[in-house]
């Protein structure tokens, strides 16, 4: 029954703060092997939706969502779903570094261990393979017994890509992973965007418009909780269909 | 340095008179009020270090001279013969290492549970009330506690019943240091625990109490330093032995209350053995504190 084109599809789904009504009957379907970028002025709620999709949100109380989060057909905001496995399946990385206080080796194997028996072997090639997927190999290679905190800022990040990526998830959400980072750390990111297209559906959220234009294949522009406009990031950018997008877009938002 | 000050801030006023862009009143005003503040807090700074420094020099005058490898190795004396205080030393170390021991596991798992299980609902506001309670709690009303419900039960006094007493001493002090600690580091750590689909207990024992780790030692530290120099809780709980003893379920010596019973007695030589008794607490107080300021500064280098 599931769309084979459909990796992750929100139906009428809405999210409240308590009181404050956060999404607004969100509908969209994000596809398998694409990226997808959210964009919007802050406070728009495309953290908050990208939240959704793990549950992370449930984590603090007050925070609850209504509506259905297909996720290959199977709607994981249902009561019955395992939380846990749900997240080892949709991984997530943050604005900000956050390295565990722990080896660059076990933030590594943190995740992999939680839901994989690995002889030691299998882990260290695993650790290798998602270094490398995260670019960042050569560059730790020699210190893996280190603290992962002992790295730069766009080197913890890249750990926390390769730690996400090394329990091999289906679903990827990136929240701003890059708002922190220098150009160059930035470029490496999204390099890497682009090479984990190939196994991964991404979605990401993001400040900078030029970062949606280049890295993503389709475009959500959120404005106050509603998703605005949805569609090819080619056709978002070049010929958006709301004047609001336009003018977002353009800079003359405000 | 005022003379300078003032022919500083007198050039200054010339210099803006001729270019009139700052108003030199106000800046002027704000020198005298920084200069009045700076004096005054250096001034109860002084104050305050001046009392310690001065019972660290009285212990010391008194305390140095009994302070020889006999007050390590020779029990209390009768008045009027030699010896030295190792059944109190002894009782002291075996009490507060027991009572940190037994204290430490439930203030740690406590505070755990108040910083990250406990959002919702009412037990944990309560049960922080309640330990907030506990810690500003007389010492001397947890010794009456202990008497009543196991010295009374059991019949007798006794080392168990001391260490109890400072265990009770030691839950709040760690109940809140643990929570404190805990709630320092960044909700982003939770969530990128969680995030890997771990579940709550391995995200609260391998990354969030791993990166408070430095904080909890440190207050587990404190509080050690707290109970090595109470004298109230062991009053009533181990009371005090002449002799050396090695068994926790019989009455058993300990420096607070050696230095008690010694120093209001009217012998010399019993004096003596007080100071050595306080210089001895009050060093290992001092060491613990400094080590716990050395560790809590330790750990924004390491993480």
């Amino acid at each position: 029954m599931a769309d084979n084109n459909v990796k992750l599809q929100v139906k009428n789904l809405n999210f409240f703060y308590g009181n404050f009504h956060a999404l607004k009957n969100i509908n969209l379907e994000i596809a398998p092997r694409m990226v997808t970028a959210f964009i919007g002025p802050s406070g728009c709620g495309k953290s908050t939706l990208l939240r959704t999709f793990n549950r992370m949100y449930e984590l603090y109380p007050g925070l609850r969502s209504e509506g259905e989060i297909l996720l290959d057909g199977h709607n994981i905001l249902g009561r019955d779903v395992d939380i846990n496995l749900l997240r080892a399946k949709v991984g997530m990385v943050f604005q900000k570094p956050t390295p565990f206080p722990m080896s660059i080796y076990d933030n590594i194997t943190f995740g992999v261990k939680l839901y994989e028996k690995l002889a030691k072997t299998e882990m260290d090639d695993r650790v290798e393979w998602a270094l490398r997927k995260a670019a960042l190999w050569d560059e730790v290679k020699d210190k893996l017994k280190q603290s992962g905190n002992s790295l730069s800022g766009g080197q913890q990040q890249r750990l926390c890509i390769a730690r996400a990526v090394a329990s091999r998830p289906e679903v990827l959400l990136l929240d701003e992973p890059t708002s922190a980072l220098d150009p160059i750390s930035t470029a490496h990111i999204e390099e890497l965007i682009h090479e984990l297209k190939e196994d991964y559906t991404i979605a990401i959220v993001t400040h900078n418009m030029q970062q949606a234009a280049r890295v993503s294949d389709f475009t959500a522009y959120m404005y106050l909780g509603e998703l605005v406009e949805f569609g090819e990031t080619d056709n978002i950018f070049t010929a958006p269909k709301q004047k609001a997008t336009e003018d977002y877009i353009t800079g003359k938002f405000g | 340095m005022t003379n300078s000050t003032i022919s500083e801030s007198v050039k200054l006023q010339g210099r803006s008179e001729s270019s009139s862009t700052m108003n030199t009143s106000i800046y002027r005003r704000r020198r005298l009020v920084n200069a009045f503040n700076m004096g005054a807090s250096t001034l109860t700074m002084a104050f305050g270090l001046f009392w310690l420094l001065w019972i660290l020099f009285t212990l010391l005058q008194h305390g140095l001279s009994g302070l020889s490898l006999q007050a390590f190795t020779q029990s209390t004396p009768p008045p009027g013969s030699q010896g030295g205080l190792a059944n109190a030393i002894y009782g002291s170390l075996m009490m507060t290492l027991f009572g940190t021991v037994i204290g430490t596991p439930i203030g740690i798992l406590a505070g755990i549970y108040l910083a990250e299980f406990g959002q919702r609902g009412w037990l944990a506001p309560t049960t922080r009330f309640i330990n907030d309670i506990l810690l500003s709690a007389p010492s001397i009303v947890i010794g009456l506690f202990v008497y009543e419900v196991y010295v009374v039960s059991v019949g007798h006094f006794s080392g168990w019943a001391g260490a109890f007493a400072l265990a009770l001493l030691v839950i709040p002090v760690v109940v809140r240091t643990t929570e404190n600690m805990l709630r320092l580091v960044p909700n982003t750590l939770r969530e990128a625990a969680a995030a890997l689909g771990t579940p709550q207990w391995k995200i609260t024992l391998y990354v969030t109490l791993r990166s408070a780790k430095a904080g909890v030692l440190t207050g587990i530290l404190l509080a050690v330093a707290r109970i090595s120099g109470e004298t109230a809780p062991l009053l009533f709980t181990a009371l005090n032995n002449q002799f050396f003893n090695n068994n926790m379920n019989q009455p058993m010596a300990n420096l607070p209350i050696v230095i008690f019973q010694f120093a209001m007695s009217p012998y010399e030589d019993w004096h003596t053995l007080a100071w050595t008794g306080a210089l001895l607490i009050t060093l290992s107080v001092l060491t613990l504190n400094i080590l716990a300021r050395w560790m809590g500064s330790q750990k924004t280098q390491s993480h």
